[in-house]
């Protein structure tokens, strides 16, 4: 049957009194059907501002080649590399949000896939940048696929990691466009049937000719289900071959087999971060209190406490192997990485990767909405200063001293990363324009399950416990989208 | 002879629906379809829709995916131009691993959604096959066919028994999208 009804001791994934189908349609498409306002405008400019720095450091790069940036002889991958870690890592979350948490069935996510896929898409769109960028010759990027090589009968090294990462991020990437734009579909379907003239033209065109009848759902369903099966291990994959870059090579600090689990936990840290720090602002700014509640603010902060232990727990076990292996070298890189000339980035890195994500071991913490989002920022920056860490201490002291340097960026290499961050957000802002931000369909199967309304009818028809009802009124405090009169008058 | 083509009863209430289709085959009424703005669990049972056979489309294009590639990496590293690279084997599977897990899974998202999208006849510009608008926003939508189903009150009736908000007697099968 459509519905059953849920225990009362879960907490509500929607709020708010009197919910409909056609409220939750119209409350999503709000942002769709309506003019801008101001908020998104002012963000919007600002992003394009980002975007078009981008624009330039980019152009520049290719005009007159990577010697533009502050690479050197001897720390021959920095902020690019750095850069591309960073952003796939935060693409990441989106596929845990919309796979994982589908095979294990956590339909808090109901509310908050769509936007996560969104922002994976984005994310590994800003780091395929990031691939194409440091090629270099761009126009050459066509030498990573297997084709003969023209110049004789070679062909690609398949024993090289880059080349498995070709594989891994190309098909990432398309797997997850295409998990998102199926899921998609019904959605669109809901803004043609409500468009009017050019609009619905498009809209129509978009949506595939979606109807809803039964088989249609029942083949959506499967598909649903077989390609978060297929995600689930495709995004594990993807940050460990992304790791395999590092650990295949003989260079000291990178040459670790902690890596691939490392980080595959940074990266769902990393990305719930980002999460976070989208949808805290979004769910304000569009008014989607009532679907993007405390609950689920609470649960993505609980993820990022936890893997950002786990990932705590990798950098001194690293530290601990150093030691251990017994090899000085092995030994060197990270008493240089903790005590060098590059103290400042490790420092940074362990205290906002590994100290402040305490802190919301507090609950106080984790409900608290502007601490999330400074948080969450805090861990985006720590993330960003892990990869460098991991990359330029690693390298800028090799074997020969003669030959040690420090990297400075040059305004290349920021503008590219700043502007980078730009371009995400135009994607992600126009995005919220022209696309159902939350997954109707999804959301409207929770109404009559899991709905604050749904829950409040069971305990008014009165056949419940007493204690469960108390812990689930009590759980309710926390949400700032509950009016709690109406649970006390009684 | 009455013009109407479909009869739609429109509920606002899932279960509600699922009661009007119970009464429907009760009287030995045929449905032809059933649109809903989300997927709802149990009907394909109800209406004797049988299961989706997509979970062997894809496990099949898995097998294409891992052959490819697998047939690729042998051809090129172990028997077209096989490299010396550090005196290793040149035959080293495991290094074939990631680019075999890589294009199963290619194979087996892009084919089964390629099928799914042929076997539902879903491309872009596709003309909807829609018979009420809101059945994408929130109505539940049990479409009866009128011909040879008479009488029609009486489906009219057993519809808004079962708490039909709607019953529509449409002339013309789809919505028109070009008005």
């Amino acid at each position: 049957m459509a519905s059953h009804s849920e225990s009362i001791i879960r907490e509500p994934l929607i709020t708010g009194k009197n919910i409909t189908y056609a409220q939750i349609t119209n409350e999503v498409l709000a942002p769709v059907e309506n003019k801008p306002n101001m908020a998104w405008w002012i963000g919007f400019v600002l992003s394009v501002i980002g975007a078009s720095i981008w624009l330039f450091s980019i152009s520049w790069t290719f005009w007159y080649g990577i010697g533009e940036w502050g690479l050197n002889k001897t720390v021959g991958w920095a902020w690019d590399i750095t850069g591309f870690v960073w952003w796939v890592g935060i693409g990441h979350a989106g596929t845990l949000i919309s796979a994982v948490l589908l095979i294990f069935r956590q339909n808090w996510r109901n509310s908050i896939n769509r936007s996560a896929e969104a922002m994976t898409i984005f994310a590994v769109i800003c780091a395929a940048t990031y691939i194409f960028g440091h090629m270099g010759r761009v126009w050459l990027a066509y030498w990573t696929l297997p084709l003969p090589n023209q110049f004789g009968s070679l062909w690609v090294n398949w024993n090289s990691a880059l080349m498995m990462d070709v594989f891994a991020i190309s098909t990432y990437f398309s797997v997850s466009l295409v998990f998102w734009y199926t899921g998609l579909l019904p959605d669109i379907a809901s803004i043609r049937d409500r468009a009017t003239g050019l609009r619905r033209r498009i809209y129509s065109i978009m949506s595939f000719g979606w109807t809803g009848s039964v088989k249609t759902w029942q083949r959506f369903e499967t598909v649903s289900l077989i390609l978060a099966g297929i995600s689930t291990p495709l995004v594990l994959s993807v940050h460990t071959i992304v790791s395999f870059d590092f650990a295949t090579s003989l260079e000291p600090g990178w040459h670790t087999t902690i890596f691939p689990p490392y980080f595959v936990a940074g990266a769902i840290f990393s990305g719930f971060a980002m999460v976070q720090t989208l949808l805290l602002i979004a769910r304000k700014v569009l008014g989607l209190e009532n679907y993007i509640t405390m609950f689920h603010i609470e649960s993505m902060n609980k993820i990022i406490l936890l893997t950002g232990s786990v990932v705590g727990v990798a950098y001194i076990t690293e530290f601990f192997i150093a030691w251990y292996s017994g090899v000085e070298y092995e030994q060197y890189a990270f008493i240089n990485r903790s005590t060098g000339p590059y103290w400042w980035a490790y420092w940074s890195m362990m205290t906002c990767n590994v100290i402040t994500p305490q802190l919301f071991w507090f609950k106080k913490i984790r409900i608290n909405i502007p601490l999330s989002w400074i948080l969450s920022i805090i861990v985006n920056i720590g993330m960003w200063f892990e990869r460098f860490v991991i990359i330029v201490t690693s390298l800028h002291r090799d074997f020969l001293p003669s030959s040690w340097v420090m990297f400075y960026p040059t305004w290349t290499d920021v503008g590219i990363f700043v502007g980078s961050i730009g371009f995400f957000f135009v994607m992600f802002l126009l995005f919220l324009r022209v696309l159902p931000s939350v997954a109707m369909a999804e959301v409207k199967l929770l109404v009559k399950t899991s709905s604050e309304q749904a829950k409040k009818k069971l305990i008014d028809e009165g056949h419940l416990d007493p204690t469960h009802v108390d812990d689930y009124v009590k759980a309710l405090e926390k949400y700032d989208s509950v009016d709690l009169t109406q649970y006390h008058k009684a | 002879m009455s013009s109407t083509k479909f009869i739609l009863g429109c509920f606002e209430d899932p279960d509600l629906m699922m009661d009007g289709i119970t009464k429907l085959q009760k009287n030995s009424i045929p449905i032809y379809d059933v649109y809903t703005p989300m997927p709802i669990h149990g009907i394909e049972a109800k209406l004797g829709v049988k299961e989706s056979r997509l979970g062997y489309a894809a496990f099949c294009f898995g097998c294409l995916g891992a052959t490819v590639v697998f047939s690729i990496v042998y051809y090129t590293l172990v028997h077209d131009w096989p490299m010396n690279i550090g005196g290793k084997p040149h035959f080293a599977m495991p290094d074939f691993v990631p680019f075999t897990f890589e294009w199963t899974i290619l194979f087996t998202a892009f084919g089964m959604v390629a099928t799914f999208f042929a076997a539902t006849h879903l491309f872009p510009g596709r003309a909807p096959r829609v018979m009420d608008l809101r059945a994408t926003d929130d109505r539940f939508v049990i479409a009866v066919d009128a011909k040879g189903n008479i009488p029609h009150d009486d489906i009219t009736r057993l519809l808004e028994e079962a708490g039909a908000v709607e019953v529509k007697h449409n002339k013309r099968k789809y919505v028109s999208y070009d008005e």
